[in-house]
């Protein structure tokens, strides 16, 4: 290859989509243009800063694998273990993650087997350190235990997490939905769920989706 | 108005029939009471409900519904570019717009690699918009929450006031809410001929109008016996319930993130952070006054910077690749690109009409990853989650809102204690449904 190529991009990139949508509620009159590399698996070590501290502290066979990224730190939990190393994680003095800031839910349908993942953002006031902890859980058997116990705080964010992408948090006190209205069907914010399009329900009335409603023309 | 359900007597109010339902629930014989407060009561800031069990005047048990303003932000920011997206997080936590705005964006330049390259103006400017949002909003708080106890004086002084920072806000911005002036990469505007002069005006008149706010409430028994001992939440419930911003600093610990982890240059500048030892409302509220005085300090010092060593400095980053080609200029329309760059892409120049349709329509690429970073809202800890795949748009973004984490406690602060101060202890947490259900 000669060297005044442009570098090729180590990991391939998928390239999908263009101007023009159909199908979807989306009104922008752009579909996207989806370029998708993928974010850093693993980073070896030494993790750098506090980092290398905070994992041989925790140093538990929950965490799958560890990802520093632009200065944060992730820790990867597997689910079996998520409640003993997030107790680890608040009760150890070394490390001391005594606030959380709650649950983030994200959706990657691409990643088959782990599609659904919780994200917990700690903070330790003691050390004035952060840590992101990201538990994944398979599409087909959405359940992660509910971390209530360690982290009162987590009530209302487990039961968003489980309103807007159908993750079961096994333990939770009273998991409800908490945004949409209790007979709501499906989890909006969930990859698969289309923007728009959907009729309109509360409590058996129904107002239809925006093309299929009457004209006033 | 009254029948018979499975779990007791269901009392109906439609209006003007108070009377009729005072002594329909004397002549009952059963203690036990729940009432439904809320979504529509103007005392629960927005559409909060409140379902109260009652045993006499005291709650035994306070639930919280929320959920009446759910609006799908995150979901719609997934649809736009991740400059569109600031336009969506502004709506948010409407009475501190400025705040979602700035944690969207250092997640997105974190996401970039481009923190180091923000320039100092574009940082001062946030901490100055920053902080006169955070005065607006505690304005907002302190004023509202006289009038839900029947006062009305503190709230016609409150807006008053407010007044003149959403004027300013206006006159900076061109709009008094949901401004979506800070962009990945610094702002959208520098600062207009004027404001500099209109923000010194402000930090003239403002100190005497909180002294004169003081000067009511600090030590008006009414007030003080309605807040003080009232709504008591400590540190150890603050941390288990994961509570920040005043009812924090109200339990004596001095926990702000623009000392511990500071963000656009909060480390440069002088101020306190307030805190009490009460653990009341009484307390939240002392935070809120002396938050106002700090922040009137950091806007003095920021404004010392703008006019001084940053003066005619940039305000959006200098990559072409991100930072909005178009200089915007206030016309006879409105705020819009600037004559010359219309003419500069219309006439003169192909590349830059391209480079300019291309990342307006299709926006800048993000390398895939997540970042957080949190700011210190006038509510506490606001921090954006915010996942690229490497695409134009977010893949996804989760707002922490403190507003949702706060109004957790409301039955540690409520239960036991009389149904009157349930008005306090929701008021003391501040709100802002827009925030909360997002």
């Amino acid at each position: 290859m000669s060297d005044n190529l442009p570098e090729v991009p180590e990991q391939p990139i998928a390239r999908t989509g263009m101007f023009g949508t159909s199908g979807t509620g989306d009104t922008s009159g752009y579909g996207g243009l989806v370029v998708r590399r993928p974010a850093p698996v693993s980073s070896p070590r030494p993790y750098g800063s506090y980092f290398d501290e905070i994992v041989d502290g925790l140093d538990h066979e929950g965490v799958e694998r560890v990802v520093v990224d632009r200065g944060e730190l992730t820790l990867h939990v597997a689910r079996e273990h998520l409640v003993e190393v997030m107790k680890k994680l608040r009760d150890d003095p070394a490390l001391r993650f005594e606030l959380s800031l709650g649950v983030s839910g994200v959706h990657y349908p691409h990643e088959a087997g782990s599609e659904l993942r919780a994200v917990y953002h700690l903070c330790s006031i003691t050390h004035n350190r952060r840590v992101r902890v990201e538990c994944a859980t398979p599409d087909s058997d959405r359940h992660i235990p509910s971390t209530v116990s360690v982290y009162p705080t987590h009530n209302w964010h487990e039961r968003e997490t489980y309103d807007f992408f159908g993750i079961v948090f096994d333990g939770h006190p009273g998991l409800t939905r908490i945004e949409m209205p209790d007979d709501w069907e499906g989890h909006p914010q969930r990859k698969d769920y289309p923007l728009g399009g959907i009729p309109v329900e509360y409590r058996g009335a129904e107002i239809p989706a925006p093309d299929q409603r009457r004209s006033y023309a | 108005m009254t029948q018979e359900a499975t779990e007791g007597k269901v009392y109906d109010v439609a209006g003007q029939d108070w009377d009729k339902l005072t002594e329909a629930v004397a002549e009952s014989s059963e203690e036990r009471l729940v009432i439904n407060m809320g979504p529509q009561h103007p005392s629960t800031h927005g559409v909060l409900r409140l379902v109260l069990t009652l045993d006499g005047e005291t709650v035994t048990e306070a639930r919280t519904v929320i959920g009446y303003l759910h609006t799908g932000i995150e979901k719609n920011l997934e649809y736009r570019t991740w400059t569109q997206g600031v336009t969506f997080v502004t709506r948010m936590d409407y009475l501190s717009p400025i705040f979602n705005e700035v944690t969207y964006c250092l997640g997105v330049e974190r996401l970039l690699g481009i923190e180091d390259r923000i320039p100092d103006r574009a940082q001062a400017i946030r901490v100055l918009t920053m902080e006169l949002t955070r005065i607006s909003s505690h304005l907002m708080a302190i004023c509202t929450y006289g009038m839900e106890l029947g006062a009305t004086t503190p709230f016609l002084y409150g807006l008053r006031e407010r007044e003149m920072v959403l004027d300013i806000m206006e006159y900076i911005t061109g709009l008094r809410m949901n401004m979506a002036y800070i962009r990945p990469g610094g702002v959208s505007v520098d600062l207009p001929a004027g404001a500099v002069d209109k923000i010194g005006e402000l930090l003239k008149v403002m100190p005497e109008r909180i002294k004169d706010m003081r000067k009511i409430l600090d030590a008006n028994p009414v007030y003080t016996r309605r807040t003080k001992d009232i709504a008591y939440l400590d540190l150890t419930g603050c941390m288990a319930l994961g509570i920040t911003g005043p009812v924090l600093k109200a339990a004596g610990l001095p926990w702000d993130l623009r000392k511990s982890q500071p963000y656009c240059g909060y480390e440069t500048y002088d101020f306190e952070i307030a805190t009490e030892q009460t653990c009341d409302v009484y307390g939240r509220y002392q935070v809120r006054v002396s938050e106002m005085e700090e922040s009137l300090k950091l806007i003095e010092q920021a404004l010392d910077r703008l006019t001084g060593p940053l003066k005619n400095q940039p305000v959006m980053i200098e990559d072409k690749k991100i930072g909005w080609p178009a200089q915007l200029a206030l016309g006879p329309d409105g705020l819009g690109n600037s004559p010359a760059h219309i003419a500069h892409i219309m006439s003169s120049s192909m590349e830059a009409l391209i480079h300019h349709f291309k990342l307006v329509t299709e926006g800048f690429r993000v390398p895939a990853g997540q970042a957080y970073v949190p700011v210190e809202s006038p509510r506490g800890e606001l921090g954006a989650h915010v996942v690229s795949d490497g695409g134009t748009r977010p893949f996804r973004v989760h707002f922490r809102d403190p507003s949702f984490t706060n109004l957790q406690a409301v039955p540690a602060m409520c239960e036991g204690g009389y149904i009157a101060d349930v008005i306090s202890a929701v008021a003391s947490l501040d709100p802002v449904m827009g925030g909360v259900d997002r």
